[in-house]
């Protein structure tokens, strides 16, 4: 079990003493049953494709994780050092589920999976930081036709 | 995260966040997150385990059905084999040789480096090759290379980068990123009970390659520069193991 308890209390410290700024609203979206949703991951695991720019130090922009990508074509470059990287190093599933996603899809627990999926570094910037680059994001995905969005952290 | 899910659930997408600091998202309250007890880098919990991390993709999954929120779901089962603090069970491939007393030169210490990759250099092959893939590559460099790289930056840290798109500091961050990658995926060659702790003991503690990355990052932390004082302190070595900077 790992819990904040768990950790080395340099992280946990550290974890806590992040900053989480409170929002106003509490935004709801209803919608359909699974099997009826088309499902995009949008991960903060600063994932892109080995050919693709490397995200920067506090880098705000977005990657594109093309719908129909092997998992052996993604490379992490987040710029934190504090979480493992070995799981990502031999499964890509353990942070960006892709084919766990496909599966369930084929098996119709999912309605569909989306065209394309995205990938932003999550590091170095505060949530406001982020809000454009995640309303811009927003309109692409709704133009795939996506109704739920997964969002994985590392 | 949570943030990101804010904001889209604003612009009218349902979502549903994997939360791997539960506190984090009690204070943020995205609309429907699904906390998970795996160590951070992990947030489907195992490599390697199709049936579990199903299981927990579809109970996250299953939040989308939540009649309001916010709400937090959590996921009650430990990840298989994934305790951080397990030091059991995982020894490195090759006996690399001791380090030397006191402190090397830049050169010689380059040597000891190149003189372990090509002592583990099988062992990444085979990881590489039953993998399909590889998460090296992200300076551009072989690993040679990449090792050469960090120890000009080390001899002179106003090294000047010879890729005009990218400043020295983030070039040494990336040849740093390549140098752990390939020793990290090396390490993890052989099926074994490695918990990252052990992993990283035995990288920062045993390997040149760590001692080089140790005197980089406190050769960066003593230069007063925003760029230098990033790289020495947080883009190098990790909190849990920066008491070894030299």
């Amino acid at each position: 079990m790992v819990r904040l308890t768990d950790i080395p209390e340099i992280d946990a410290r550290h974890l806590l003493d992040k900053e989480c700024p409170a929002f106003e609203g509490e935004p709801w979206v209803e919608g359909p049953p699974l099997a009826e949703r088309r499902v995009a991951i949008v991960t903060t695991a600063g994932l892109h494709r080995a050919e693709e720019r490397n995200f920067e130090l506090r880098d705000v922009g977005y990657r594109v994780i093309p719908g129909d990508i092997e998992g052996a074509e993604l490379v992490m470059t987040h710029s934190s050092v504090n979480f493992d990287r070995t799981g990502f190093q031999q499964d890509v599933n353990v942070v960006f589920p892709i084919d766990r996603l496909r599966a369930l899809a084929a098996a119709g627990e999912v309605g569909s999976v989306a065209d394309y999926h995205y990938s932003v570094m999550g590091a170095g910037w505060l949530p406001h930081e982020i809000e454009a680059t995640a309303r811009e994001l927003a309109g692409m995905l709704k133009e795939d036709k996506v109704n739920a969005v997964l969002l994985s952290p590392v | 995260m949570s943030g990101l899910a804010r904001y889209f659930e604003d612009e009218g997408l349902a979502t549903v966040v994997i939360s791997l600091v539960r506190e984090h998202t009690e204070r943020v309250k995205p609309p429907r997150a699904f906390w998970v007890p795996f160590q951070l880098g992990r947030p489907l919990g195992a490599p390697d385990d199709p049936a579990f991390q199903t299981r927990v993709l579809r109970a996250a999954l299953a939040l989308f059905s939540a009649p309001a929120g916010p709400v937090i779901g959590d996921f009650d089962e430990d990840a298989p084999g994934a305790d951080p603090e397990d030091y059991s069970g995982w020894v490195c491939p090759v006996n690399l040789p001791a380090p030397p007393d006191g402190a090397v030169a830049p050169d010689s210490l380059l040597a000891q480096v190149r003189g372990e990759i090509d002592s583990l250099a099988p062992w990444y092959d085979l990881a590489r090759e039953r993998r399909g893939r590889t998460t090296v590559g992200v300076s551009g460099l072989n690993i040679a290379d990449a090792a050469a790289l960090l120890t000009r930056f080390l001899d002179d840290p106003e090294l000047d980068s010879t890729d005009p798109a990218l400043s020295a500091p983030h070039a040494a961050k990336f040849a740093a990123d390549d140098l752990k990658a390939w020793y990290f995926e090396t390490a993890t060659a052989r099926p074994g009970a490695s918990g990252s702790a052990a992993l990283n003991d035995w990288f920062w503690g045993e390997t040149a390659a760590g001692r080089l990355l140790l005197r980089l990052s406190a050769t960066c932390r003593g230069i007063d520069a925003p760029v230098m004082q990033w790289l020495g302190h947080k883009a190098l070595v990790p909190r849990t193991h920066e008491h070894l900077v030299p």
